[in-house]
């Protein structure tokens, strides 16, 4: 009787703990793009971000518990957010601090070729988001490519819903003076 | 740039957050603005520029299977934890375990039904979440309840009624056959915006003689009862005003 009882016991955890995983499955998951792109950018790099993302997936399953319905991707991206700051701080807690970011542009990486390639626009593009700073390119990123709506960017950033709107607007002319510059550099 | 509003409003303007009233406002200005005017030229063409230069980054197949190995050694990993951390406490546990087990055989022994509809229950949840699964919810795919019904016919020793509720909230998706407490039963499938709900039916059997219940498990919510001969049983995570709403319909 008492081995069936906890059979029986261990069968139901097993139920739970499937229900919660298809659950998880069904909510979060779908949202792997979304996290993916968000991390990418906040680090400025595949490898790294994909190292993030791993882990605030499984600290989102952890504390998937505390999700009370809602809007699962923002609370998703929240998770993913914080765990890019906090390896940043550990990892290139310099990048944190400044503004503006001129390190991208004398990366060791700017052989020739990749000079050359720079005149894409593409590249050109990629190259001015990365030379943001994180606060500033979370937005432009979170608005412009997740198509996030102000109370949604609040939510992931912290940012109180009233202040979206001009950081918003600075985060753009940064980027709009950066593209600018870039293409003033190479008609010279 | 002397227009304050180039630096803000405008930006709300161009997203679509600003209020009626703010945005109609905003309008009039523009007519006479030309730094508004400029401004959100020159924010449309950057976005338009992002937008076309396929800057979004998706998770790539590798890293998708990777995290989903992760995932499922990390879930399996805890339980072990758990399971192990809890060994060394087992052995004193144990008599308490044992005192429980009586009680709860007692519990057993006089409410015999109370327990067997718990069983039940979660093994229609079970159920439930079983054919969430790909490729498991429905066996005939119809929101015509005139191509539903007839599909069980030969296939179980009863014919459950099957109706649609579109109209009112509740499309009929399709149905399929699936096993609770041993036996064949029907489960009817619903969406309910974007919940799925089975409805199970099964001819009562004497020695169940359950009561009627509903309860929640996990943000699983449940409904059963007894109509005639038959059992229904409803399972969704949509929420219990959904399901209550249904097995009204259903009495109609």
């Amino acid at each position: 009787m008492q081995r069936q009882l906890i059979h029986w016991s261990l069968g139901t955890w097993d139920v739970l703990e499937a229900q919660d995983r298809i659950r998880f499955e069904q909510l979060v998951l779908p949202h792997l793009d979304s996290a993916a792109n968000l991390a990418r950018w906040l680090l400025r790099n595949r490898a790294d971000s994909e190292d993030v993302v791993q882990e605030a997936m499984l600290r989102a399953y952890r504390f998937f518990d505390r999700f009370h319905g809602g809007d699962a991707r923002a609370w998703l991206l929240q998770i993913v957010r914080n765990t890019c700051y906090t390896w940043l701080q550990k990892n290139r807690p310099s990048g944190l601090m400044t503004e503006f970011n001129e390190e991208v542009h004398q990366r060791p990486s700017a052989t020739p070729e990749t000079v050359a390639a720079q005149a894409d626009e593409r590249q050109r593009l990629m190259l001015a988001l990365e030379s943001l700073s994180p606060r500033s390119r979370e937005v432009l990123v979170l608005r412009e490519l997740e198509g996030c709506s102000y109370k949604e960017i609040g939510e992931i950033t912290g940012i109180p819903i009233g202040t979206v709107m001009s950081t918003l607007s600075r985060a753009r002319e940064r980027l709009q003076r950066t593209l600018t510059a870039a293409a003033a550099k190479e008609m010279l | 740039m002397n227009c304050e509003l180039t630096k803000t409003t405008v930006h709300g303007y161009f997203d679509g957050e600003l209020d009626a009233v703010r945005s109609t406002e905003f309008e009039s200005h523009l007519e006479s603005c030309l730094e508004c005017q400029a401004e959100l030229k020159e924010i449309e063409s950057l976005r338009a520029l992002l937008h076309n230069s396929n800057l979004y980054e998706h998770a790539s197949p590798q890293f998708r299977e990777r995290l989903r190995k992760q995932l499922a050694q990390a879930t399996g990993a805890e339980r072990v934890d758990a399971v192990s951390s809890r060994k060394w406490f087992l052995a004193p546990a144990f008599s308490v375990l044992a005192a429980a087990a009586a009680a709860l055989m007692i519990v057993l022994l006089l409410s015999p039904s109370r327990t067997q509809s718990a069983r039940i229950s979660a093994e229609l949840i079970d159920a439930h979440v079983r054919s969430l699964q790909p490729g498991h919810l429905t066996d005939v795919q119809s929101t015509d309840q005139h191509t539903v019904k007839p599909w069980f016919d030969g296939k179980l020793d009863f014919i459950p009624p099957v109706s649609d509720y579109s109209e009112q909230g509740f499309s009929l998706l399709g149905g399929r056959l699936d096993v609770v407490d041993g036996h064949n039963v029907a489960a009817l499938v619903y969406a309910r915006r974007k919940h799925f709900v089975n409805l199970f039916i099964w001819p009562a059997r004497e020695s169940e003689g359950l009561p009627d219940n509903s309860g929640s498990r996990r943000g699983y919510n449940w409904s059963a009862w007894q109509s005639g001969d038959m059992r229904f049983c409803l399972v969704s995570d949509a929420a219990a005003t959904d399901l209550r709403e249904l097995k009204g319909l259903m009495h109609r």
